[in-house]
């Protein structure tokens, strides 16, 4: 093996700590300040001599959100890492493809028309959700294809944008008849985070877990793709099967993040990119960090949408969209000038 | 002697356009067959197709057995592809790319892992002069670099046959000298064989030990090279009379 490995662990430990400070930042700051002692003394002594009102804060409104925020933010920054390294390609994202855009869509249809499993009353908007997601991916990459093989950027681009706009339309249709129903336009076009729960945390937690092994185990496999798929077919990948993989574990675990948080733009374009000027392209560092970098960067999107107009509440998503589309034109320039 | 590779009546199709019809030859261990042919012949297409990039009809056996049937892993590990295209999106090291020529070699959860992983790639590293450069990214290099990394990897993964796409193409002519008698070299060792596709026809004639010509997705002529580069074969495939091109071509140098 070639040198430069000590590195990682103490990479992953300095990012797992920067993780850990900006929970507990996020955690203290925002329309009430809490003390750092107050949540330690929560969190590890039952909430002994802090009074009920910031208990409250803490226990019921503050952690969960910070957790849930913090998975969402490592979910979708490493289905945007996989995808991007799947499709050789530094623009994709689940935003950027539209995969958001159709589980926004899976989860407002299984609302308006109450479509849930049976025993299960919150199951049916994370597996439409997933489904359309994954639909969404199906259908953009056909038609990508069929236009042109090679999936060039901006093919894919092209079609991601049009499917969004179009599944955005039927969206904002169904969100029109069904508004006693649902939850305004904006929270599946611009997500929002405040509502969540510790059985949010718990099912997202479980999503993530299990997605980020599938994708881990698969790192060297989408080094591979990200060199180029006729390479890796030649090196003796399987393609279709790690390719069918990929994509519905980041349907799954962008579907789930949507039905719990809306759609959070440019999470997964953001991040890996940041990461990957530290780690370098290699998906068995990259991926890994990605995690904690999404966590990082959706606490810090979701503070200051907190923060910025207090006591108003911006939705998380529009904070991820302007810093998201500013870079956005930034990696478009970059790839293009390389060509 | 059984032969490595077996190819019957193999035909490709792109939609209504008929790239390969019905392509049969054999291949045996030590040859260097030669794929000639004017652009559009289906040189590249039958490279893909032996690869598993394309889908085809017919029959390609590797040792009496349809490639269909053998994993990924197995198939890459008897047959190994230089293709012409390698554009890299992201910086990846030379060395990252080498090593991703040992991937039909690494073994799954359970299994040791490759013990000649290491020497493999810097045996490959040395022998396409890239010893020195394992750090550099990818994406800066120049064509002929990127070729010889491209190269240094299907020499890492050790395959008993090589599929070759215009392997010098993007070389200037040291590496061009350089590569055909390292890959002559290659071929000394038992049970290996080389495919490649080349449009310099005196590179063909002078290295190859058969060859194929193909023309408009048929084959024109196979055997030795002397009986299928015969002027009026050639001749009738290009339309131009190829041996007196190629007299000029060499007058200019004395």
């Amino acid at each position: 093996m070639r040198s430069k490995s000590c590195f990682t662990p103490f990479l992953y430990l300095l990012l797992f700590a920067a993780m850990l400070v900006t929970a507990a930042l996020c955690v203290c700051l925002g329309s009430v300040n809490v003390a750092l002692s107050d949540i330690l003394a929560v969190l590890f002594r039952g909430g002994e001599g802090v009074d009920d009102g910031t208990c409250s804060i803490i226990r019921s409104v503050r952690l969960p959100r910070v957790i849930c925020v913090a998975e969402v933010g490592a979910a979708l920054s490493l289905c945007g890492a996989a995808m991007q390294g799947l499709l050789k390609n530094p623009l994709a994202d689940g935003s950027t493809l539209g995969v958001s855009t159709g589980a926004s869509l899976g989860a407002a249809l299984s609302i308006a028309f109450g479509i849930t499993l049976p025993g299960l009353p919150f199951s049916g908007t994370m597996v439409m959700a997933s489904l359309f997601a994954f639909l969404s991916l199906l259908i953009i990459l056909a038609l990508a294809f069929r236009l042109d093989h090679s999936l060039s950027t901006n093919t894919i681009i092209l079609i991601g944008i049009i499917w969004s706009m179009f599944v955005s339309s039927i969206l904002s249709l169904i969100v029109t008849f069904a508004s006693d129903r649902l939850k305004a336009i904006t929270f599946w076009t611009m997500g929002s985070l405040s509502g969540s729960s510790y059985q949010n945390a718990l099912i997202l937690l479980v999503v993530l877990a299990v997605g980020s092994l599938i994708l881990l185990r698969l790192a060297n496999e989408l080094n591979a793709f990200a060199i180029g798929e006729d390479n890796a077919r030649s090196v003796g990948v399987n393609v279709r099967r790690v390719r069918l993989a990929v994509l519905i574990t980041v349907s799954v675990m962008i579907g789930v993040c949507v039905s719990v948080g809306g759609s959070i733009a440019f999470v997964g374009l953001v991040t890996p990119h940041i990461i990957r000027m530290i780690t370098g392209p290699d998906h068995r560092k990259l991926l890994p960090c990605s995690l904690f970098g999404g966590a990082i960067f959706l606490l810090l999107a979701d503070l200051t949408a907190r923060m910025i107009l207090r006591p108003l509440e911006l939705n998380v998503g529009v904070v991820t969209s302007f810093v998201g589309a500013i870079l956005f034109v930034y990696i478009y320039f970059k790839t293009r000038r390389n060509r | 002697m059984e032969p490595l590779l077996t190819v019957s009546s193999l035909s490709v199709n792109y939609g209504e356009l008929a790239a390969l019809k019905g392509l049969s030859f054999e291949l045996f261990a030590g040859d260097w067959l030669m794929l000639v042919g004017p652009n559009g012949a289906g040189k590249s297409t039958l490279v893909n197709a032996l690869s598993r990039g394309v889908d085809y009809s017919g029959d390609i056996l590797w040792k009496g057995q349809n490639i269909k049937t053998l994993s990924p892993k197995e198939l890459a590990r008897h047959i190994g592809v230089l293709s012409q295209n390698h554009a890299v999106g992201y910086a990846f090291s030379v060395y990252t790319v080498v090593s991703m020529g040992r991937y039909a070699w690494s073994g799954g959860l359970l299994s040791r892992g490759d013990k000649d992983k290491s020497a493999a790639i810097e045996r490959a590293l040395e022998l396409t002069g890239l010893t020195g450069m394992e750090d550099r990214p990818v994406n800066q290099l120049s064509g002929g670099e990127l070729q010889r990394v491209f190269l240094a990897q299907v020499l890492a993964q050790d395959p008993d046959t090589l599929l070759l796409d215009e392997p010098t193409n993007h070389l200037d002519l040291v590496y061009q000298k350089q590569i055909f008698s390292l890959i002559g070299q290659w071929l000394e060792q038992p049970g290996k064989a080389v495919i490649s596709v080349v449009h310099d026809l005196s590179l063909a004639r002078a290295f190859g030990s058969r060859a194929i010509l193909l023309n408009d997705g048929g084959q024109a002529a196979a055997g030795s090279p002397e009986e299928v580069f015969a002027p009026e074969i050639l001749n009738r495939v290009y339309s131009m009379d190829v041996a007196e091109w190629m007299r000029v071509l060499l007058s200019s140098w004395k």
